[in-house]
């Protein structure tokens, strides 16, 4: 082999070794990376015990009660359902039907308390006319 | 064309391999440089221009975000060019210290602040943006992470490569962590998809329409197409001033400086 080939052939195999040593590293951490759980791997006991941790779900429709300054809602991944307690500002996008991110502990009493709710919105942006129209099959489909 | 051979057609597949070399020396490398940073800030303007028309004026407003979304205009432009400009860095870097061609060094030397202020530019109107939408400037979720990784990879190259002084060995120094480095753009991309992150999913996708209505995506395509012509322009400029400092002592950069 040139020297150069051999500088070539060295490159090439020190990238693929790199791609491989970081996708056993990225598998290995995988949970880990993860920025919350779903209300099924809670259930499941997937969930840190005695820990704050984050829970990502859809705001269920029709939960969202305000009592005083605690907003009390139910966060569900239409599979399990966790109810939660947050006392503090709402982001501008929490809504029932949308996504959220919540921080906080889970209680004896099955309810999470939660010391932060971020709002996770979906990727798709569109003019509300053409939202107003999806949500309309959306609900002519339900019927 | 010009009178420089490289550029005239009809020539055969032999001879252009040689002319094509020969743009790998700075000696002849710089003057056509020179001639295309013009054209590219021209289209940079034409874009730059045409895209904020359309995103400030002719895009609706976004029927979750309100007004708001409009960031986006410059949120997503400058992230693709802070993942792209760091692959082709990494190319020239790659190529550099696999041929020992001279002039690859000087453009992934050149390439990597351009990079770095894509990335910050990126992490910047992401905060800005994530401030009212989600209620935090910043998490540590996958994407946003690893985002920031690429840009202390970029701030990284810049500080191996000053820090030595040799210019050889500053560039193949700085091309073995610049090709370390790429692993992570496969992460930052796939990152939304691969874990559960509060940043969402991909809106641009390769294998499906996407989810955005059609003059918001002419607006952030513009704007994107912008972004390269500056990204290009500015480079070949910082290419130029590499060139002159690093061959100074040649005669040909005594008469070109005349």
């Amino acid at each position: 082999m040139k020297p150069r080939q051999k500088r070539i052939a060295l490159i090439a195999g020190g990238l693929a070794s790199l791609a491989l040593a970081a996708m056993l590293a990225l598998n290995a951490l995988d949970s880990n990376i993860a920025l919350y759980v779903t209300p099924s791997e809670v259930a499941a006991g997937k969930a840190p015990q005695g820990k704050a941790f984050r829970i990502g779900g859809l705001v269920k429709e029709g939960t969202v009660k305000r009592d005083n300054m605690t907003v009390h809602f139910v966060v569900t991944d239409t599979a399990k359902d966790i109810p939660v307690a947050y006392t503090g500002i709402l982001p501008d996008l929490f809504k029932e039907g949308k996504g959220a991110v919540i921080q906080g502990k889970l209680g004896g009493d099955g309810i999470f308390a939660a010391t932060e709710v971020l709002a996770k919105h979906d990727e798709n942006y569109m003019p509300p006319e053409a939202q107003h129209a999806v949500d309309q099959v959306k609900k002519a489909q339900a019927k | 064309m010009g009178n420089h051979g490289g550029l005239e057609g009809g020539i055969g597949v032999k001879q252009s391999i040689i002319h094509w070399f020969k743009y790998a020396s700075p000696q002849s490398f710089y003057p056509l440089a020179g001639r295309m940073i013009p054209w590219f800030w021209a289209a940079a303007a034409v874009f730059g221009i045409a895209g904020l028309w359309i995103s400030f004026f002719v895009a609706p407003t976004d029927a979750q975000q309100g007004e708001g979304y409009r960031i986006i205009f410059v949120h997503v432009p400058a992230s693709w060019m802070s993942m792209f400009i760091y692959l082709v860095m990494a190319f020239w870097a790659g190529l550099g210290l696999a041929l020992n061609t001279r002039v690859s060094g000087m453009m992934a030397q050149a390439l990597a602040p351009t990079g770095a202020l894509m990335a910050a530019l990126s992490l910047w109107t992401g905060a800005f943006w994530g401030k009212p939408m989600w209620g935090t400037w910043w998490v540590w979720d996958a994407r946003l992470t690893s985002e920031l990784i690429l840009f202390f990879l970029y701030l990284g190259f810049m500080a191996l490569q000053a820090a030595i002084d040799d210019p050889r060995r500053a560039d193949k120094a700085g091309a073995i962590l610049a090709l370390v480095g790429v692993v992570n753009i496969p992460i930052i991309y796939f990152s939304v998809k691969w874990w559960n992150t509060l940043h969402q999913g991909s809106t641009i996708n390769l294998n499906k329409a996407p989810s955005m209505a059609q003059t918001m995506l002419w607006g952030m395509l513009l704007m994107a197409l912008g972004f390269w012509m500056y990204s290009i322009a500015v480079a070949l400029t910082r290419v130029r001033a590499i060139i002159l400092e690093r061959e100074r002592h040649t005669e040909w950069v005594k008469h070109a400086l005349e």
